[in-house]
């Protein structure tokens, strides 16, 4: 029977522990950093949190709070409308992406020690090739999700690491993101650092090349992910619908994996 | 001779803190006069525009010729102390727990007979004395009297420590050490011999070498406040708020836009987050704390500094959000000053010119160094004023405001000059 | 044109309603029964006072004219005199003019005060608008700071001790242990005073007065009247007052009587030596020697000097503050510009017992009053004669 129902099939294999849950997301919190722009420029905003009422006179029986952020605040979706090089893709907005991309597939592709010898590590399509050597072929519609364990960095200067010259934290090269959308037409990226583009990815041709090419292709993004590491190279399968927002550029999302134990 | 005012014994923890006492509050409305002089440190006195006769207590007419045009002019406060007597007994509570307190009779070169605190230096009567207009503890203006000459640590007197808020041995909270101006008063007090001096940090990730060359100050402790964040604020109040005796909130943002010349209210909210609603989250944090410890022993808390702007005074159109957002802020200091007055902290707002900084790059000079900004701010609190306009360029504005705001308006309509 | 004398004018019925430390009552109490009490020692209906004077701090938000509902009084002349320590020479002397032109046949001159444990305090604040805003923030020290700058500066300008201020304060409390209503009846010694607590340097604890509740008042009438309703009376021979005088000097150092005394003795038809004794307003010692110069029996900085060769006792050199003055007698507030008044109507009427002046003829009276900002204001003086 549950080989006839594969949604049965999926549940029974949750209940029974052969599919496990993890949880790719950051907690919301005032103190996680929110992207840096120049400031002179618009700036997202970062979490905040005010309690409403706590059984106190504001509100005797219940306990609540407001809270505000930016579509891009904590670990969140970009949609391709983000980027100017997505704004006139059809159903690029988070409100009109086709529901069905909300579950996809992950490649995991584990940088973690090369981001640790090299903070501005770049993803080179060489590096690609010799894991899929190893783990097989990205299949198309998948994520990519780049593993530098950059999440393991709970100190928010550790995590946002600037220096003088900028933010150094790694992400992928131009010529990777090209090579993921038009030779294995993946549905996004994803990554553990605050941006999908490297914090020097302002220096390469094009500048944010993760942003400006994936977004152009209509692909799309996740940033601030962790517990990549406990994912398998293949085999995983994302839950990640944003909030319904009109003409939302992205939103704070809960980011889950079903991984086959 | 004035004790040097050394540093008070550690607080025994267990102890029951002294809930503060206010000296009198209750003014006529014009002996306001008075204290709305003595709250820019300036000591005026009602003089007559008909006879020139100089009156005081402040009256409605002229006591010489009857005329209702009265000034309030500046006074030297040159004059002889005829009599003096020191008090050992008082019907008010502030002055029953401070008692002896030494009083005096003067009278003015210009005329009038004063009632004034004394300064303990004062030789017997009779003798020469310089009187000045001060700020008491309940924020009224009162009349103390100086030796003629400045003699050792006369800043210590006990009686004029009640009025003023001298950063020594005190401990002092710098909201945002980021900046230059929170670098440059951190060094202020320490140089002014502040016990010690919590400096706050947003955003850490966002490297401040100046705040890191200020790790060398011995009396300098960084700690996590973001004012934009209620929890960072609630959390650090509850940690400090007990101990910060000046709380000096120089925080803000400040982007060089008006109204058309940016649109959306992205960095217009940023601005009044942290100028106005920051201060908001602050004085409920700290405010409470700092106001039951305004008699905690001889170094208390004392003062609560607001870095404003003089364009909270009237708005200056190319920073048109910015002085909205300060102009909000001094409302709420307002608001906090007389919150903050049974406490007896003094609320101090400074409203310095444009500071030279990266958001004043394109206004012309004069601009103020942040280092011209901390040691008013520093000056400030020794003298126990309460509204401070350091530097050449508010100076100006604030007396082209006192003389006709509709004036400065058009004039800031204008480019500013 | 020279000042009309008071022929025919007589004063009578010392009344005092005994003081207390502290009450709880209202200051109309204590005036309703002054009135009672004139009514009683006079023996006049209550419909015969058809003038009245109100004297009071505590009394506010009233003042005298809701004072004659309160004692269901019709009178055809009304005075409200808020002066103080200068009460009651100023209600005898208006009382007295009004009488004299026929616009009241019988004035009673009431004063009294309530005494609410923390009214003094409440009432130092709010004494004035300058008491407000310029003495009352520095230090809250009450009258007690002015007097003492103004002791201070006499005691340093004309020598005057304070074994001199001693001497005047131990002989009204020898005075005061023979009058019944006195506050303080304990004998004091001159170490006593000398080694009391310091107040506000140099006034010490017997310098001051105490606070307390009570009442004091007496009647103003023709002599004709007096004398056919058989009431002993003393008659007014000459009566001034003067107010904010002298403004110029920086600091008080003498009053408004030196400006009127002349007019006081010509009235009067005789001079300061003629006084069998004086009843000066006593708020602090140095007050009474400014009195005593500027009243004329003695030139101005010899008050000292005169205290050191007279004693002060009723049956002193210089009978003085013969029922203890409010140093000794205590301050009933307003009642404290009336203390004088009625003793010196007592001794010229034969009613102070024990503490009579032998064979007094002529008495002087002095009122000082309000200290609104550095000085006292009202300054007066009566001279009173035997029947």
């Amino acid at each position: 029977m549950a080989a006839d129902n594969p949604l049965l099939a999926l549940v029974t294999a949750l209940a029974s522990g052969r599919i496990r849950i993890v949880d790719l997301t950051q907690t919301l919190t005032p103190e996680f950093p929110q992207i840096t722009l120049p400031p002179e420029f618009g700036q997202c905003w970062p979490f905040r949190i005010e309690e409403v009422s706590h059984y106190d006179e504001r509100g005797p029986a219940w306990y609540w709070n407001n809270f505000s952020c930016g579509e891009h605040t904590g670990t969140h979706f970009d949609a391709p409308i983000h980027w100017i090089s997505g704004r006139d893709l059809p159903n690029n907005s988070v409100d009109t992406i086709a529901v069905e991309n909300f579950v996809a597939p992950a490649c995991v592709i584990d940088c973690s020690g090369e981001a640790a010898a090299d903070a501005d590590f770049l993803l080179t399509v060489p590096f690609v090739e010799a894991w899929e050597a190893k783990h097989g072929r990205i299949p198309p519609k998948s994520w990519v999700l780049m593993r530098t364990d950059w999440s393991k960095r709970t100190d928010p200067a550790a995590y946002q690491n600037f220096d003088e010259t900028g933010q150094h934290t790694p992400g992928p090269d131009a010529d990777v993101v090209r090579f993921l959308v038009e030779e294995r037409d993946v549905l996004g990226f994803g990554s553990e650092a605050i941006g999908t583009d490297a914090g020097q990815g302002y220096h390469l041709r094009p500048p944010y090349p993760c942003h400006s090419l994936m977004h152009g292709a209509g692909r799309y993004g996740l940033q601030c992910l962790s517990n990549l590491d406990q994912l398998p190279p293949t085999g995983a399968v994302l839950i990640c619908p944003p909030l319904k927002i009109r003409k939302g550029s992205g939103s704070p999302l809960r980011v889950l994996a079903m991984v086959e134990t | 001779m004035t004790m040097p005012f050394m540093r008070p014994p550690k607080k025994n923890p267990i102890l029951r803190t002294r809930v503060p006492t206010l000296p009198p509050w209750t003014r006529s409305r014009v002996a306001l006069g008075l204290t709305a002089a003595a709250a820019v440190g300036r000591f005026e006195l009602q003089s007559c525009d008909d006879c020139g006769t100089v009156q005081y207590p402040p009256r409605e007419s002229c006591h010489q010729c009857l005329s209702i045009a009265l000034r309030w002019s500046p006074e030297s406060g040159e004059g002889q102390l005829l009599s003096e007597t020191r008090l050992h007994h008082s019907n008010d509570l502030f002055f029953r727990e401070r008692l002896p307190w030494r009083l005096g009779l003067v009278q003015l070169a210009s005329g009038p007979t004063l009632m004034v605190h004394l300064h303990g230096d004062v030789p017997a009567a009779p003798c020469a004395v310089r009187v000045g207009a001060r700020l008491d503890r309940a924020g009224q203006a009162v009349l103390i009297a100086f030796p003629a000459e400045e003699t050792p640590h006369m800043a210590d007197d006990p009686q004029l420590r009640e009025m003023t808020c001298d950063p020594r041995h005190r401990k002092v909270l710098v909201t945002d050490g980021k900046t230059a101006v929170g670098q440059a008063l951190v060094r202020a007090l320490a140089k002014a011999g502040a016990d010690l001096v919590w400096v706050g940090e947003a955003e850490p990730w966002k490297k401040s070498p100046g705040l890191d060359a200020l790790s060398d100050l011995p009396c300098v402790t960084r700690v996590p406040l973001d004012l934009t964040d209620e929890r960072s604020v609630l959390q650090l109040a509850g940690e400090l708020g007990g101990k910060v005796d000046i709380l000096v909130n120089n925080a803000e943002v400040h982007r060089p836009f008006g109204i058309s010349a940016r649109r959306g209210t992205e960095a217009a909210r940023a601005e009044m987050d942290v100028n106005y609603f920051g201060l908001l989250r602050l004085a409920q944090g700290f405010g409470p704390a700092m106001r039951a410890r305004g008699a905690d022993g001889q170094a208390g808390a004392t003062a609560w500094v607001n870095l404003l702007s003089v364009y909270a005074l009237s708005n200056f159109p190319p920073h048109g959000t910015y002085s909205a957002s300060k102009a909000a802020a001094l409302s709420a200091a307002q608001c906090l000053r007389a919150e903050m007055r049974a406490g007896g902290i003094r609320v101090v707002n400074v409203f310095p010119g444009p500071i030279d900084d990266e958001w004043n790059q394109t206004l012309p000079p004069p601009k103020l160094s942040a280092e011209g900004v901390a040691s008013a701010i520093v000056r400030a609190l020794r003298d126990g004023v309460e509204d401070v306009f350091p530097g050449d360029v508010a100076q100006e504005w604030f007396e082209r405001w006192r003389e006709s705001p509709k004036t400065l308006e058009r004039e800031l309509a204008q480019g500013g000059t | 044109m020279s000042r009309r004398d008071y022929h025919g004018i007589v004063v009578t019925t010392p009344v005092t309603v005994p003081y207390v430390r502290y009450s709880t009552h209202g200051p109309h109490r204590f005036l309703a029964q002054a009135l009672d009490s004139l009514l009683q020692g006079s023996g006049l209906a209550k419909e015969a006072i058809d003038g009245l004077t109100v004297s009071s701090f505590s009394l506010a938000p009233d003042t005298a004219v809701g004072m004659t509902q309160h004692l269901g009084v019709s009178p055809r002349w009304l005075d409200h005199i808020p002066m103080g320590g200068a009460s009651g020479v100023v209600a005898l002397r208006r009382a007295a003019r009004a009488v004299q032109s026929g616009d009241a046949d019988v004035v009673a001159c009431l004063a009294g005060d309530t005494n609410r444990v923390d009214s003094f305090r409440l009432m130092l604040g709010s004494f004035s608008q300058f008491a407000q805003d310029a003495t009352y923030p520095y230090g809250s020290g009450g009258p007690n700071a002015m007097f003492a700058f103004i002791t201070a500066h006499y005691m340093r300008e004309f020598g005057a001790t304070r074994e001199d201020f001693g001497k005047l304060c131990v002989a009204q409390r020898a005075n005061a242990l023979r009058f019944p209503h006195a506050m303080f009846r304990k004998p004091l010694t001159l170490d006593e005073y000398l080694g009391a607590r310091v107040i506000a340097d140099p006034i010490h604890l017997f310098d001051c007065v105490m606070p307390c509740a009570g009442a004091d008042a007496f009647l103003v009438m023709t002599e004709d009247r007096a004398r056919a309703a058989g009431i002993p009376y003393a008659r007014v021979l000459g009566a001034i007052e003067r107010h904010n005088a002298f403004a110029d000097d920086p600091i008080m150092f003498r009053g408004g009587w030196l400006l009127d005394r002349d007019d006081l003795y010509a009235q009067t038809g005789v001079g300061p030596d003629a006084m069998d004794f004086v009843q000066t307003y006593d708020d602090y010692p140095v007050i009474v020697m400014i009195q005593l110069e500027d009243l004329g029996f003695c030139e101005k900085g010899e008050a000292a000097a005169f205290v050191r060769r007279h004693t002060f006792t009723h049956d002193g050199s210089f009978p003085s503050n013969t029922s203890g003055g409010q140093l000794s007698a205590g301050q009933a507030g307003a009642s404290g510009g009336f203390l004088g008044m009625v003793e010196a109507i007592r001794q010229l009427t034969g009613a102070a017992g024990e503490r009579a002046v032998t064979d007094a003829r002529f008495g002087l009276v002095s009122g000082f009053g309000m200290v609104t900002y550095d000085r006292c204001l009202c300054t007066g003086a009566v001279v009173l004669g035997a029947a």
